[in-house]
């Protein structure tokens, strides 16, 4: 095989493999921005991906059969921001320590999920899910046009999401304001930017996103549900946020090259390079700790008062 | 000042337990099983008989150890979400210490096995920890993936170089290690039963933890870095050597975990050992105010919710992930629980929103 076909064939795979993570750390990016540091994400992620597959799963012979996708993606929507506005009561109202409150998040989303999926559906079915739509004209352009208009209509979705939460977080009152009061809530406060509400909307919003995610992992990408679909792309997309140093670019850049990766390894196996499968698998995750690493320097631009309860009365 | 502590310590489990018994029995009735019935079941099931008892504890010794390591590195500030990952290197280290020396007598082989395990759970602790210290990558991510990693390399030995010899030639090419000499094989404590002596091990680890954290100086250091960083490096403390060093015992004792489930329990390293034992951890380590005194009365309970749910899964056809279900909302609602009590802000801010008072518009959320 020529080298060019090989990176063709690598690209195409990457493109689709980043939209969940990308989904999800656009989303994790609002809830930083505004202070709060949501582990959860990989818990909603994983409630966001069975409501997706379950309501066309079961509207799937009714007269709602047709609108089922979309329901699925409203749904998915909806619980994610029933989870962010759970973590929001639990880590603004109460103001309890974010990183531990996330991993029972993740619990409860990874637990909820798997019961209910057992109990409604119980073994593997499949669903007709989203289907690929390749955008007329642009598709045929050589190369690219198989790389970026070839894919998933969530995909397109994603990619430009990337552009409006930017647009969002600098260009809108609201991104100014969520910015704010992940950076100084205090002097935030005293502007009269009700901190406590902002939070709440970023969690939910972030919330969403996740359960987006999620929702896409089931409904366009697998085609149906398991217990370890997520398999902790949560927990990744939040390493992204770092990575990207909080701006939604940023997040691309690290979502494609976390999924060239991934591809690549795929890839390696299609190849029939010599390789142990499981060293493979691991590569992504030994990626994101080496990325983590290095991006260290990059702290200083993220929200300062990341993974702090505000507390209003408190005194100095 | 400490019965305080201990009242306060009591009111959080009661209304802990209390939220998530509802939360749990909403979901219960949801998928159409009586939340009484399934209660019943998982806490008086295990207990009915000898052998129930002595499977609770069975489970409780993995989770006792797991929990005191986790409260190692909690109290020094450092969240270790690894401990499944450390549990398997934990598996790994002693499998391989037992099956390269099989000769040696009991008394050397099987604390030396014991001691690999606990090595190999402090190294893949020790990772994470030392990521944090020298490059400030955040251990939960860092743990986390460490732990997506352990698996793979866990399943990679199994599969290839430890892969048992007969398996390959006439069984079913299970993935699993060969069967450990008798010299690295803990005793039984009640015959008949599965009950081995990991679990006096396990008290005695307690105690010792108990020792460490309140009794020395190392402790001390550990709990200051934990409590305020800032103020215990002004104190002349070097936080960040404490914070590896809270990563290397947690490990290590989520290591020693690893090595007593196959030393007392399976006899052989197999796939899925750890079977969420490190999660169910932290929430045991969490459940117990992060105390010995308080964990191993924990680990018990937690041993009975895990049989209870297995047995709930083949009685009732409730699945047994509740029990996932059932430690996450016990973990938010006993963060939440925590600060709330001390938060005398957030209380009056809650007492203002339930009795519907508004002093201005946009107070609240």
């Amino acid at each position: 095989m020529n080298p060019g076909v090989m990176t063709f064939n690598v690209l195409c795979l990457a493109v689709p493999f980043s939209v969940a993570i990308l989904l999800a750390a656009l989303g994790e990016n609002f809830n930083q921005r505004a202070g709060v540091f949501n582990l959860g994400c990989d818990g909603i992620m994983c409630m966001g991906a069975f409501v997706g597959f379950m309501l066309p799963y079961f509207l799937k012979a009714g007269p709602m059969a047709p609108y089922g996708n979309l329901l699925g993606l409203a749904g998915a929507l909806g619980v994610g921001a029933a989870l962010g506005l759970l973590f929001a009561l639990v880590t603004v109202t109460f103001g309890a320590s974010q990183g531990i409150a996330g991993i029972g998040l993740q619990m409860l989303g990874w637990g909820l999920s798997g019961t209910l999926f057992r109990h409604f559906v119980g073994g593997v079915t499949g669903v007709e899910g989203i289907l690929a739509m390749p955008i007329p004209w642009l598709s045929r352009i050589p190369f690219l046009g198989g790389v970026f208009f070839n894919h998933n209509p969530m995909a397109y979705v994603a990619f430009l999401l990337v552009p409006a939460s930017w647009f969002l977080l600098y260009k809108t009152p609201w991104g100014l304001k969520v910015r704010a009061v992940g950076t100084h809530p205090r002097a935030a406060d005293t502007m009269g930017i009700n901190v406590v509400r902002t939070r709440y909307q970023a969690l939910m919003l972030g919330g969403a996103m996740a359960g987006l995610a999620g929702a896409y992992l089931s409904l366009a990408q697998a085609k149906m549900f398991s217990d370890d679909l997520v398999a902790g792309r949560g927990f990744i997309a939040v390493a992204l946020v770092y990575f990207g140093r909080w701006s939604p670019l940023g997040i691309l850049g690290g979502a494609l090259l976390f999924s060239i990766a991934q591809s690549f390894q795929l890839s390696m196996q299609v190849w029939g390079i010599k390789f142990p499968y499981e060293f493979a698998v691991m590569l992504p995750y030994v990626l994101v700790i080496v990325v983590l690493a290095l991006a260290r320097k990059a702290r200083q631009l993220g929200p300062t008062d990341l993974g702090k309860p505000y507390n209003r009365e408190m005194r100095f | 000042m400490n019965k305080q502590r201990i009242i306060f310590g009591g009111a959080v489990i009661l209304a802990v337990s209390l939220v998530a018994a509802l939360v749990v029995a909403l979901v219960l009735f949801s998928i159409g099983a009586s939340p009484l019935e399934t209660y019943k079941t998982i806490l008086m099931g295990p207990l009915s008989d000898v052998f129930g008892v002595t499977e609770v504890l069975v489970r409780a010794v993995p989770l006792l150890l797991v929990g005191l390591g986790i409260a190692i590195s909690f109290r020094s500030g450092i969240l270790n979400i690894g401990a499944e990952g450390q549990i398997q290197m934990g598996v790994l280290a002693s499998t391989a210490v037992a099956l390269a020396l099989p000769g040696l007598p009991k008394g050397i082989l099987l604390p030396l096995v014991l001691l690999a395990g606990a090595l190999g759970g402090a190294l893949w602790g020790g990772i994470a920890g030392w990521l944090r210290a020298r490059l400030q990558v955040n251990e939960i991510l860092s743990t986390v993936m460490l732990n997506y990693i352990a698996v793979q390399v866990h399943t990679f030995f199994l599969r290839g170089p430890m892969l048992d010899p007969n398996e390959l030639e006439t069984g079913s090419g299970t993935p699993q290690s060969m069967r450990l000499p008798e010299a690295a094989i803990m005793d039984y404590i009640v015959p008949g039963t599965r009950l081995h002596t990991g679990l006096i091990l396990a008290l005695v680890a307690a105690l010792l933890v108990y020792v460490l954290l309140w009794k020395t100086t190392l402790g001390y250091r550990m709990r200051a870095a934990g409590a305020g960083a800032k103020a215990a490096r002004y104190a002349g403390i070097p936080v960040e050597r404490y914070l590896v060093i809270a990563m290397l015992l947690a490990g290590g004792f989520a290591g020693l975990a690893g090595a007593v489930e196959v030393t007392g329990v399976h006899h052989r390293a197999i796939e899925g050992i750890s079977s969420g034992y490190g999660f169910a951890g932290i929430v045991v380590a969490l459940f117990g105010m992060l105390h010995p005194g308080g964990i191993i009365p924990s680990s018990i309970f937690f041993g009975i919710l895990l049989i209870g749910a297995d047995m709930t899964q083949r009685s009732a056809g409730v699945p047994a992930n509740m029990v996932l279900v059932l430690q996450g909302v016990i973990i938010l609602a006993i963060v939440s629980a925590q600060s709330f009590l001390r938060n005398s802000y957030a209380q009056a801010r809650l007492f203002r929103w339930w009795s519907g008072f508004k002093p201005k518009k946009g107070a609240q959320p």
